[in-house]
């Protein structure tokens, strides 16, 4: 790569952040909104779903791709904040304590995921997907039929007025914006939720100092080559089950953060929406299947997160309809994972390619066999 | 002995037998608790014949070696545009569901084109780029639904009179047109729907007879081993762009055949999910990720459709609890994840 290095260059390979830009740069003027407004906003949104999307970079340091599994990572994490109101555990214990909920089930479930997807290798993360959907079966099982019947809820207000199973939304007022507010800053009247920059820079610093570890170099050494990696004495499956671990219980984590933001659970559709929004942050801010670092995490939730406030604003200013700027959202969202996975599988295939050429000879003669002897 | 057995046993696929099982426990205690056999038979064939054909889009995908076809919502929603124009032009009854099929093919001819071709750009990936091809185009035709300037007042919006409603009802155009094409009533509450029957038969004997000429058999030769094919002469882009045209305009047609049996019109974020099912359905007939045919097709959708048709109502029934949509998740996507584990398997061996 470094032996291309030209403007072209760089622009290609930052393509998706720069295409993000320059509709950023459209849109914002035409949403009227004011700048302090769209300061704001960013800043909260920072806060609320960085975390959620740091969540994903193990995996691909690891060679499996996006990890559309995070999402069993966000039903463990809500598992636990129900448990905490139900409870009635308010402030930062109350935080701390649907984590270690979380913390069990979410390792439980990413030791799942991670050997589902050792079986399926090559195609992890369309695996990955379907297994959240599949997931999110037994998570609407445990929720909507085990809770109040099986495991007993005090707080009738959770439940259904059938008696049991856990209502749509989940008011988390006792923890409601807990962490942001633990350090009260304002600049300017815009408010800027310290503690969780404070989080959020914890975690970076301990994922750099992860990737140096023996297990994070062991990671790498599988990201670029499995077959040389085992070569090598990695133990294969279980670097990848760690890995998977590592990313599930990082997004149950990202949801509490993410929750408590919000302050309400949408019991039965949260976690879904996490990860494709939390996967096309990651690709807006130049991430790919291959490699995604830390600023990309963190320019894909600003560029996403202004073109998610702004497009409504703009389609109604533009076209006189909302709900336009309501569907183009949706469909940026989904075009642009589309997009960004179509560019690195053709990119992926071109490198094949190139190698092959310059095995021609010797592949030409394979085929020829190879036709021979079947 | 034991050794047949386990080998008929894997060769059918637990799952497949199990989901045999329940099914035949489900249609064994409908008497028992009061409800009526016939007609649970006769909704169950309906669903089938709803359905078949979206199923049977499967099979030219898998079989080139694209993969399972999540990006069948592009089918659908040509289908969706031949239905919709059709109605625009106020054609009733045969003549308005022929013009929708008519409208929809060349329509699912062209997004299939391009489809196939971003197909063979992102060879390897395929199964996650069509899955959101197919969610991205959805979102997309929202926006088109909302500015294509259809004016038929039974479908767009009353008080704008722009913009289609999310719901567009058959009633006097084409609803329930096949199914009544010929009814076999057996009693007042069996209902046979020849009509929707017949085009699914003869839906699989096209494609069944297709995977028999020059072209089909090069087909599925670039499917089962590509070099191989290439060697032979086979351009395996062409055939892969070609499957992927076949599997859109089966969706295609197969969404008018739904709508015609549902009475409804669902546009907007109605065919965002409209791959799972058919996707889940092939599986559960035995197919794999590689190879499909149309006994897998027949098979998965009366099993499948049997599962979604029974399990609501006998567990209602039963339970006194609504856990439909429960078991319809799990079996669909716990079936397409056993797909996708069983095939990193049989490459191990």
């Amino acid at each position: 790569m470094k032996r291309r290095f030209s403007l072209s260059g760089i622009v290609i390979s930052n393509l998706v952040p720069i295409v993000f830009l320059i509709f950023a740069f459209i849109a914002v003027p035409l949403s009227g909104l004011s700048v302090r407004y769209l300061v704001q906003e960013i800043m909260t949104r920072l806060g609320r779903d960085s975390f959620l999307v740091l969540s994903l970079l193990v995996p691909v340091m690891a060679g499996m791709g996006l990890n559309f599994g995070m999402v069993l990572g966000a039903m463990a994490g809500q598992i636990g904040l129900i448990f905490i109101s139900d409870w009635g555990v308010v402030g930062v214990p109350g935080i701390l304590v649907a984590a270690l909920i979380g913390t069990p089930i979410s390792i439980a479930l990413g030791l799942f995921c991670g050997s589902i997807m050792n079986r399926a290798k090559g195609r992890e993360m369309v695996t990955s997907y379907i297994l959240g959907f599949f997931m999110d079966g037994a998570y609407q099982f445990f929720i909507l039929y085990c809770m109040g019947s099986l495991i007993i809820l005090r707080n009738p207000e959770l439940l259904l007025s059938r008696g049991y199973g856990v209502r749509n939304t989940v008011d988390l007022l006792g923890i409601r914006q807990i962490l942001d507010d633990l350090i009260p800053l304002s600049v300017g009247g815009i408010q800027i939720p310290v503690a969780s920059f404070v989080l959020l820079a914890t975690l970076c610093l301990i994922l750099v100092w992860f990737s140096r570890t023996k297990l994070g170099q062991d990671m790498r050494a599988l990201g670029r080559d499995m077959a040389v990696a085992d070569g090598a004495g990695i133990s294969v499956a279980r670097t990848r089950i760690i890995a998977i671990v590592i990313s599930t219980l990082l997004a149950c984590y990202g949801q509490i953060v993410s929750l408590q933001n919000l302050g309400t659970i949408n019991t039965y559709s949260s976690h879904q929406q996490v990860g494709i929004f939390a996967i096309a942050a990651l690709l807006v801010g130049g991430g790919s299947v291959e490699k995604a670092t830390i600023p990309n995490v963190f320019i894909g939730v600003l560029l996403f997160h202004v073109m998610f406030v702004v497009s409504p604003m703009a389609g109604k200013n533009l076209i006189g309809d909302a709900q336009l700027g309501e569907y183009f959202r949706v469909f940026v969202s989904y075009g642009i994972i589309a997009v960004t996975l179509l560019l690195h599988a053709w990119k992926h295939r071109r490198e094949l390619r190139d190698r092959r050429k310059a095995e021609d000879s010797a592949a030409v003669d394979d085929s020829r066999s190879e036709g021979a002897a079947l | 002995m034991y050794n047949r057995v386990s080998r008929v046993i894997d060769s059918f696929g637990w799952p497949r037998i199990i989901i045999a099982i329940f099914l035949v426990i489900l249609f064994a205690i409908t008497p028992i608790i009061g409800m009526r056999l016939d007609t649970s038979l006769s909704d169950m064939l309906i669903r089938v014949g709803m359905n078949g054909i979206l199923v049977l889009a499967m099979v030219p995908m898998i079989q080139s070696g694209c993969g399972l076809n999540f990006g069948l919502p592009l089918g659908v929603i040509a289908g969706l545009v031949g239905a919709v124009t059709s109605m625009e032009f106020n054609w009733q009854g045969t003549d308005g569901f022929c013009m929708a099929v008519l409208f929809s093919i060349p329509l699912a001819a062209v997004l299939g084109f391009f489809y196939g071709w971003l197909l063979n750009m992102a060879k390897g990936e395929e199964m996650m780029i069509a899955t959101y091809v197919g969610f991205s185009s959805v979102a997309f035709m929202s926006i088109m639904w909302l500015i294509l300037p259809y004016r038929n007042p039974l479908m767009v919006w009353g008080f704008s009179g722009k913009g289609l409603r999310t719901t567009i009802s058959l009633d006097g155009f084409w609803n329930r047109m096949l199914d009544s094409f010929i009814p076999i009533k057996i009693g007042n509450h069996f209902l046979f729907p020849t009509g929707t029957f017949l085009i699914f038969a003869i839906g699989c004997f096209l494609m069944w007879a297709f995977f028999r000429t020059k072209t089909g058999v090069a087909m599925t030769a670039a499917g089962s081993n590509p070099q191989f094919a290439r060697a032979n002469g086979v351009d395996v882009d062409r055939m892969r762009m070609l499957s992927v045209v076949i599997s859109t305009v089966f969706g295609a047609i197969g969404m008018v055949v739904y709508e015609q049996s549902y009475g409804f019109i669902q546009l907007y974020m109605g065919p965002f999910y409209m791959a799972f099912p058919a996707v889940a359905a092939v599986l559960l007939g035995g197919a794999t990720i590689n190879k499909a045919t149309i006994a897998n097709v027949i098979i998965g959708t009366f099993l499948f459709q049997g599962i979604l048709t029974m399990t609501p109502s006998v567990i209602n029934e039963s339970l006194k609890t609504d856990m439909s949509e429960v078991i319809r998740i799990v079996v669909s996507n716990g079936m397409i994840v056993y797909a996708l584990t069983r095939k990193g398997k049989e490459r191990k061996r």
